[in-house]
């Protein structure tokens, strides 16, 4: 089983690079699955999102649920980059990346890994509105814990 | 121990972390809360509704019954949006 690359930084990062990096020298690889999200302007009302982070905790939870994705799917790589500090809308948030010799397993624990680390990894985001008000931060969405229970 | 504070209730306590002694006869993680609670006004507004919070003791999720023992850093916080 390859050991998980957690990344968690203030810094943007490169999906294709990431995926890349995962593939090179292999030739045991038949399917990529790179999720990216991104920070949304919410039509021009957000100016940026704050996101701050348990620092320490946050990589433990991402290895966490890394390590249920390879241990429930036949993997040959698993990436995870979480961002945290101030990112406008158009950046980047957070990668997922996962490769298997074929799709299903790819595309399955790639959504897997979303749904469990919206619900487990340590991350609030504050809203900064456009229009300069006070922010707030967003609440969690029953729907999140909905969509992690299906797994 | 070292208690930690994330998101609104870093906010409404307004730090982030402290060193706590918890009275003796703090069994639980929810009855650590539950003393914080009383320590002020900024601490009863921060755990206003208890139910929501969550807890984490040495880094990791655990229910609000979970005995402290020997946990050296509890952390409380709202639950998670990132993603």
């Amino acid at each position: 089983m390859p050991d998980p690359l957690i990344r968690v930084q203030a810094e943007p990062f490169d999906a294709a690079a990431e995926s890349r990096r995962i593939t090179a020298g292999r030739t045991d690889i038949g399917a990529v699955v790179t999720f990216t999200g991104l920070c949304r302007s919410e039509e021009g009302s957000l100016a940026a999102l704050e996101l701050e982070h348990y620092p320490g905790m946050a990589e433990d939870e991402l290895a966490r649920v890394a390590r249920e994705a390879l241990a429930r799917w036949p993997l040959q790589g698993v990436t995870i980059i979480h961002r945290h500090g101030r990112i406008v809308p158009g950046e980047e948030i957070v990668l997922v990346v996962t490769a298997s010799a074929h799709r299903r397993a790819a595309f399955e624990s790639a959504d897997f890994l979303m749904d469990y680390l919206k619900t487990r990894a340590p991350f609030w985001k504050k809203e900064h509105p456009a229009s300069g008000a006070e922010g707030g931060w967003v609440a969690a969405k029953a729907d999140d814990d909905a969509a992690a229970g299906r797994w | 121990m070292k208690v930690l504070y994330f998101a609104w209730l870093r906010e409404r306590i307004g730090k982030a972390e402290e060193d706590i002694a918890f009275p003796p006869g703090t069994e639980t993680a929810g009855e650590a809360m539950a003393h914080l609670a009383s320590l002020g006004e900024e601490y009863a507004y921060a755990f206003e509704n208890p139910a929501i919070i969550r807890i984490a003791l040495d880094r990791k999720h655990v229910p609000h019954e979970t005995p402290l023992r020997d946990a050296r850093e509890m952390a409380f916080f709202p639950p998670m949006t990132g993603g």
